[in-house]
């Protein structure tokens, strides 16, 4: 029988990669959000035309403070794919 | 950058079932032009250094004409001088509906930050490596938001600014500790993700085989470097403002 043993490298490299796409998870929860910040905004807008520029500005606000929490995902993600801090403690 | 994006184009390459392996990979990693010492500090020069020596140079010169042509302004606006009015009238009430008409001073600081994050976002389309895809560049300009923050918070608040960070109650000091670190870190890591991530999709895209290539790459352009660098600008400027603003004691 054949020996199917995995190169510890690789399975450092693979178990980054899954863990990258993990990460990008963390994309729901911003994306719903922003989501219901915007249609919220449009609410506002419609009852309130006049004010459309203050709703507007309060609205992008509060969508970038929501989108955070989804770039420290992507930040993550892009530190497994380009910068990964595991592949230097595998032995040679 | 141990997994190079070379590795990922032929991997998209395999998928298509096309070989890619004639036009070359861009790089996402900054790139090191060269090493200096100077008196036992390695100073790095690196690509982001370069791009933003270009930037300032550009903006210094468009501010040196501006200023040349100050002398021959008159009160009823032609030529550039509509352009630079509706500018800096723009700001003026940009920063004055954010921090209210008494701090409107600081529209002549965030105006420069302002125009810098803006065509360090922008001049991705030219080719250059956007020096905010750098964390370096964000997290230096975030750090003078930072201290703006709290230069205001004790000039304006003296003891009561002290004071904020044992309220409610004295154990939530540890807390407020972390949320004060915890906002130069969010505002830097915000841009420098929408920014890194847009040119990292870019560089997948123009990855893929060339067939694929045509016209496509040019709309995510417009979505990721023209809309998202605006965009994060504007945020990026208004969020540093309402910091600020928050501090200063009335």
């Amino acid at each position: 029988m054949e020996n199917y043993s995995i190169e510890p490298h690789a399975f450092v490299l693979g178990c980054s990669a899954i863990g990258a796409g993990l990460a990008m998870i963390a994309g729901i929860g911003p994306g719903i959000g922003q989501g219901y910040a915007a249609g919220k905004g449009a609410e506002a807008v419609g009852r309130q035309p006049e004010a459309r520029s203050t709703v507007t500005s309060t609205m992008l606000l509060g969508c970038a403070v929501a989108e955070s929490t989804g770039i420290y995902g992507l930040v993550v993600a892009m530190i497994l794919m380009f910068a990964n801090p595991f592949i230097g403690q595998v032995p040679n | 950058m141990r997994l190079d994006l070379l590795e990922t184009h032929s991997l998209i390459g395999n998928l298509v079932g096309l070989d890619t392996s004639v036009t070359p990979g861009i790089d996402v990693d900054v790139k090191v032009y060269k090493v200096f010492n100077i008196f036992g500090i390695e100073v790095w020069l690196t690509q982001t250094v370069v791009t933003t020596w270009i930037i300032m140079g550009a903006l210094t010169l468009i501010a040196l004409i501006c200023r040349l042509k100050l002398k021959n302004y008159k009160e009823k606006p032609e030529g550039s001088q509509n352009f630079v009015e509706l500018v800096i009238e723009t700001m003026d009430s940009f920063v004055r509906s954010t921090m209210g008409d008494k701090h409107a001073y600081f529209g002549n600081w965030f105006f420069g930050v302002f125009c810098l994050i803006l065509v360090s976002n922008l001049c991705g389309l030219l080719a250059f490596r956007s020096p905010t895809a750098d964390l370096c560049t964000t997290f230096a300009i975030t750090m003078t938001t930072f201290t703006l923050i709290h230069f205001m918070g004790i000039k304006t608040g003296k003891g009561s600014y002290f004071k904020a960070y044992f309220e409610p109650i004295p154990i939530m000091f540890i807390m407020n500790i972390i949320s004060e670190l915890a906002t130069p870190i969010s505002l830097s890591f915000r841009l420098f993700g929408n920014i890194l991530g847009g040119s990292v999709i870019m560089a997948m895209v123009y990855s893929l085989p060339r067939i694929l290539n045509f016209g496509i790459p040019a709309v995510l352009h417009i979505y990721f470097d023209v809309f998202a660098g605006c965009i994060q600008t504007v945020i990026f400027v208004m969020l540093s403002m309402t910091f600020i603003k928050d501090k200063i004691a009335e």
